[in-house]
């Protein structure tokens, strides 16, 4: 079995308010395998984006790692000092944000930018960085690259700018992207293609994804394996066929149950009774008990950890046996 | 580009001619310029005489045409006060305001910048809460008590500066400049803390706030993780936003240093065009404060145009026709 390119450890991330101690991601853990797409669901709140923001080392003060590790390889990154990590920012993860309007610098050309990160992180000469960035607005389908690099963010649409945002994140060649919601605030006629866009440049350069979003259909086209948080916890991780085929965890299944299958006629949309705990207010027990269909007395006292359950499935649930106690 | 520029060089004309109005309305309604000009000896007959020398008897919009014409080739008539040739004048007194307003603008700007790139990036910091709360000392007390206690602290008490005036000057060519002498220089530093000092404060206040606005921004953070260094954030992404609404403010800033020198001027007896303006207000010089008028308008009107061509230049978002492809 080969190394895995990042591993998360019992991370928890907090948040220090007038008002107690936030814990906006609690004891999470897990692997990405080197050219691997992880992807991460959850509602919002749920400690997705965070968990990535933690990864790339990009909290915003006053959240802080209280607790875990994170490696990236052999090195930990969680606790590095901060010109450090900047090195591995780009070089070794690269991120791609949610919104492309507002992720390029409306002043400077998108070659300035281009030419500006790879140099930031690679030994190479202008002429050369710019003949790579070329090169990958080639990749990431800009049409007539040679002559659109030296555009600025305002001249492109924003399916495009997307692919620009793709480009600058794969730049200086991550071994790991972490897409926060890459195409939610795109067309839906476009999602599609940046998707395939960023897939296919990341197996490319055998770059791995984490994968954030809320969209389950972006999850099952793209993923491998898919990891289901809820509440700043990890409910449900396994690969991505046998979750949406066979959740374990009730969230799961009622997250799986909730998407509209066409063909099927239905009077209503499906969904969850309730709606996540606040962070400040996240029950006893397992997080999920007040929604869950599946409650019993157990769930309302002990918390479950996230554990394996079968080869390849962990799930944080109480109905199956070898789960233990958090 | 052209296009706009003679868009924007039309509705300067059009600012100017209705200035030109107003300040022909007061050089002929604000008090009778005869009765100014003369004693109380003078017969009645001489009188008309002048008033009607000077044409003062033509109907109201010939004489308006007149003064615009004569406006136009930079002839504002005689001071009643100085009976010299108002552009004269003014453009003798100029050199003064001008090198003042020049060196508090750039007191004003260097410092304005510096102090607030600084309390935007250490906003927690000591040093940011003292400059915080002497910026607001800067921005509440009147500009003449600022002088007088500049002159008190550092003229009268320490000695280290002249209280009043320009000190030596030279003459080069039909400009008289005092940066070239010693005495000179020292003597503009204190109008020039002066008259900065509102200005400096308030540009440090405008780019401390746009700053942190900045630092909020998706794209900063986009920056952050592609692992851009610190220097390259701050000082070229973030610094060049910042920099779009700060030099409208600043262009302003710079009309109105040279517009509102007047209370420098009379508190330092510094002898520019506003002390002018002073003194001629007190005696109702109506042609000195006309072209006073006229002259300031012009600053400002300038001083917006260069304003709005500079945008061109930082934001090329609004280069609808240059840069390349479009959509």
């Amino acid at each position: 079995m080969t190394e895995p390119l990042l591993s998360v450890r019992n991370l928890a991330v907090e948040f220090p308010t007038r008002h107690g101690i936030l814990t906006a991601v609690q004891d999470i853990s897990f692997d990405i395998m080197p050219g691997e797409v992880l992807g991460m669901v959850g509602e919002s709140g749920a400690g997705k984006s965070m968990t990535g923001a933690a990864i790339i080392g990009l909290i915003e003060p006053p959240g802080r790692i209280a607790r875990g590790e994170i490696w990236l390889r052999d090195q930990r990154i969680d606790n590095l000092p901060p010109e450090k990590m900047r090195k591995i920012r780009g070089r070794h993860i690269g991120m791609i944000f949610q919104d492309p309007l507002t992720s390029l610098n409306p002043l400077y050309r998108i070659s300035d930018q281009l030419i500006e990160t790879i140099r930031t992180h690679l030994p190479v000469s202008r002429d050369e960085a710019r003949k790579r960035a070329v090169k990958l607005l080639d990749d990431v389908g800009i049409p007539d690259a040679s002559r659109r690099i030296d555009d600025y963010p305002h001249q492109f649409s924003g399916g495009m700018r997307q692919r620009v945002v793709i480009a600058l994140a794969l730049c200086a060649g991550p071994e790991l992207v972490i897409a926060d919601e890459p195409t939610t605030a795109l067309d839906v006629s476009v999602q599609a293609q940046i998707i395939e866009v960023m897939k296919e440049l990341c197996a490319e350069h055998g770059a791995a994804i984490m994968l954030v979003t809320h969209d389950m259909g972006v999850i099952a086209e793209a993923a491998d394996r898919v990891a289901v948080m809820y509440a700043g916890r990890l409910a449900e991780i396994g690969p991505v066929r046998d979750v949406i085929k066979d959740a374990r965890h009730p969230y799961s299944q009622g997250l799986m149950g909730a998407i509209p299958r066409l063909g099927e006629s239905l009077e209503r949309l499906v969904h969850i009774p309730g709606s996540m705990p606040r962070l400040n207010a996240v029950p006893p027990g397992c997080p999920f008990n007040p929604r869950c269909p599946k409650v019993f007395d157990k769930c309302r006292t002990h918390r479950p950890a996230t554990s394996e359950i079968e080869p390849g499935r962990r799930a944080a649930c109480w109905l199956y046996p070898g789960v233990t106690e958090a | 580009m052209l296009a706009f520029i003679i868009r924007r060089l039309a509705q300067s004309v059009l600012v100017m001619l209705f200035v030109a109005l107003i300040a022909f309305i007061v050089f002929r309604y604000v008090g009778d310029p005869i009765t100014a000009m003369v004693g109380v000896e003078t017969r009645l007959e001489d009188q008309e005489i002048m008033r009607e020398r000077l044409g003062l008897n033509d109907p109201v919009i010939v004489q308006f045409l007149r003064f615009i014409g004569n406006a136009m080739r930079g002839e504002f008539g005689i001071s009643y006060r100085l009976q010299q040739p108002v552009t004269e004048l003014i453009l003798s007194r100029l050199p003064a305001t001008l090198e003042l307003a020049f060196a508090s603008a750039t007191i004003a700007l260097v410092f304005g910048l510096v102090l607030g790139v600084y309390t935007a990036l250490r906003p927690r910091s000591f040093g940011s809460a003292i400059i915080m709360a002497a910026s607001l000392v800067g921005v509440s007390l009147p500009t003449f008590l600022i002088g007088i206690a500049l002159i008190y602290i550092f003229a009268v008490e320490l000695g280290w500066f002249p209280s009043f005036g320009r000190g030596q000057v030279v003459d080069l060519g039909s400009w008289r400049t005092g940066l070239l002498t010693e005495s000179g220089i020292r003597s503009i530093i204190l109008p020039a803390i002066t008259l900065s000092l509102f200005q400096l404060t308030l540009i440090m206040r405008l780019v401390r706030a746009e700053m942190l606005e900045v630092l909020r921004t998706e794209y900063i953070r986009f920056a952050k993780a592609r692992g851009l260094t610190q220097r390259a954030i701050n000082f070229g992404h973030a610094l060049k936003n910042t920099l779009v609404p700060v030099i409208t403010i600043t262009g302003l800033q710079l009309g109105s240093v040279i517009a509102f020198a007047i209370v420098t001027e009379t508190v330092f007896q510094w002898p520019g065009v506003g002390s002018l303006f002073i003194v001629s207000v007190q005696v109702v010089d109506v042609p000195v404060m006309a072209a006073y008028l006229m002259f300031i308008a012009l600053v400002f009107v300038l001083i917006n145009l260069i304003v709005d061509i500079l945008y061109y230049v930082v934001d090329p978002r609004l280069r609808v026709d240059g840069g390349g492809a479009g959509k």
